[in-house]
């Protein structure tokens, strides 16, 4: 038990826990990047010209049907690899991609493929009346985006999107195979340096899943929220 | 309203698909290719050819042993869950929330370094004629493998079971039917029906969770790709080609599994 206390010379929770910021950090980052994407994403599906729809439809179904951990080799290599020569060609030195940075990055671009499904589906939801009323009222894009489509989606995308996030918190542990310093990672190393790897792996668990349960209590929280004012499922029939 | 569904026939199908602007971006994926075919280094690939096909037995037939075993494991947790006295239920419970809440990478591990380095410690372990099996790598990823996906299913079943309409069960005993019989010809079958949408989903994600196996020792097609990068660093011909064996794979799974509910007619409401 001492090892996980928080004294630096023995105890590693410390460590533990600053591996667990930084995986809440690139969980939130990578789900928001994710859902950037998603919306541009879902939008481009709903409304794009041909060639727009088809080459959305190969962005999801490639990062549906490819392994994380692949795409995530292939992101972290090729858009490193992509950066830094795109600094030499513009006479800047070569620089160290932080791995955090890598990791939301690289974890955003599997995410708006998942977001982009969700939330194409929410959109789906809404009343269409509702938006051709927005655009009636001579509403521009953005307005009607801000103040209509995103707002009466979101009781449709929580289910989905909560599901997403879910997925994001568990995805970082990935990202140890790379190297990035996240909670997975912390734990190998201080499992590695003290032989104690019951331990280390069951504490990380502990943590894992107080991050989850937490999460769920929000959801349902935000969930309550956005769906105000509207009948409950429970008491349809 | 439904006699208006305009019927298509296939040809009429296929030109409705094939549209000048997918000509063209077919054309550009075909060059896409062409040129990653002469621009790119593939002269390793005969040397490690019957690897990387050993590689892909072993992802499938991880993929088939564990799936199986999980479902076997998540009929009877759903069961508990549905209808269990809470002695049963309870557990249940906690073990799909638990799997479901930690990352299996993660699970992984601990099953391969914290059982690997516990049981040594145990002499009786270690002379049991069982301990030749437990030094190697792939009775642990089978393990985890299983657990994670009975955790996941555990959940799904739950659901299905729960959403099979009770007339049909009051039907079946109204029949005479033995409570094992009922299970076995009305409850059980309506279940995987309903879930077959989303057993099929989620047997993409186990496929997608193969690859972890690698970094506890096992080469799978994942493995060997990363050996190819160690030995001749090479980074993306043989991810590439990693993408693609398992894009393929996806395509037969979700091929399968559509066969499989087409098999079941299906009345829309």
């Amino acid at each position: 038990m001492e090892l996980l206390s928080f004294e630096p010379p023995n105890g590693r929770g410390l460590s533990l826990l600053h591996g667990l910021a930084n995986s809440v950090g690139i969980a939130f980052g990578s789900f928001g990047v994710g859902l950037v994407i998603g919306i541009g994403g879902a939008y481009g599906k709903l409304y794009g010209g041909p060639v727009v729809r088809d080459l959305l439809e190969v962005y999801t179904t490639v990062v549906r049907a490819v392994p994380e951990l692949v795409l995530i080799l292939l992101l972290y290599f090729a858009g490193t690899d992509l950066i830094n020569q795109l600094l030499t060609a513009l006479g800047h030195a070569a620089i160290d991609i932080n791995g955090v940075v890598a990791g939301i990055g690289v974890l955003g671009v599997v995410q708006g493929a998942y977001s982009t499904e969700v939330l194409r589906g929410a959109i789906l939801g809404i009343p269409q009346g509702q938006i051709e009323a927005g655009r009636a009222y001579g509403m521009p894009p953005g307005l009607l985006l801000r103040r209509i489509t995103l707002p009466a989606m979101l009781p449709f995308a929580i289910p989905g999107l909560a599901n997403l996030w879910l997925i994001a918190t568990k995805d970082t542990a990935l990202l140890a195979i790379v190297g990035v310093n996240e909670l997975t990672q912390t734990t190998r190393t201080a499992a590695g340096a003290t032989k104690a790897y019951f331990t280390f792996f069951m504490a990380a668990g502990a943590l894992y899943l107080v991050l989850t349960l937490v999460s769920n209590v929000v959801i349902g929280r935000i969930e309550r929220w956005a769906r105000r004012g509207m009948p409950s499922i429970a008491g349809a029939h | 309203m439904a006699a208006e569904i305009p019927v298509i026939h296939a040809a009429a199908r296929a030109s409705l698909w094939m549209q000048p602007h997918r000509i063209a971006l077919i054309l550009v994926a075909l060059a896409i290719v062409v040129a990653s075919i002469f621009l790119m280094r593939w002269d390793w690939l005969p040397t490690y050819l019957p690897l990387a096909l050993q590689g892909i037995w072993r992802t499938i037939w991880l993929l088939v042993v564990t799936s199986a075993l999980g479902i076997a494991i998540a009929i009877p947790l759903g069961l508990a869950q549905v209808i269990g006295p809470p002695i049963l239920s309870v557990p249940a419970k906690v073990f799909c929330t638990v799997i479901r809440g930690t990352p299996l990478l993660l699970q992984l591990w601990l099953l391969y370094f914290g059982l690997g380095s516990l049981f040594p410690q145990f002499p009786w372990i270690r002379e049991s004629f069982l301990w030749p099996i437990l030094r190697q790598a792939w009775p642990y990823a089978v393990l985890s493998l299983t657990i994670s996906y009975a955790g996941y299913e555990g959940e799904v079943m739950r659901g299905a079971f729960a959403g099979v309409p009770r007339g049909q069960l009051e039907a079946a005993r109204a029949f005479g039917m033995s409570r094992w019989k009922m299970f076995r010809r009305i409850w059980l079958p309506q279940a995987i029906h309903r879930a077959l949408p989303t057993l099929a989903g989620e047997t993409v994600l186990q496929l997608k969770a193969t690859p972890l196996v690698a970094t506890i020792t096992m080469v799978d097609i994942y493995a060997v790709a990363s050996r190819v990068r160690q030995d001749l660093f090479i980074t993306y011909e043989p991810l590439l080609l990693l993408a693609l064996v398992y894009m393929a794979i996806t395509g037969i799974l979700v091929f399968g599994f559509r066969r499989l509910e087409a098999r079941i007619p299906n009345r829309l409401g």
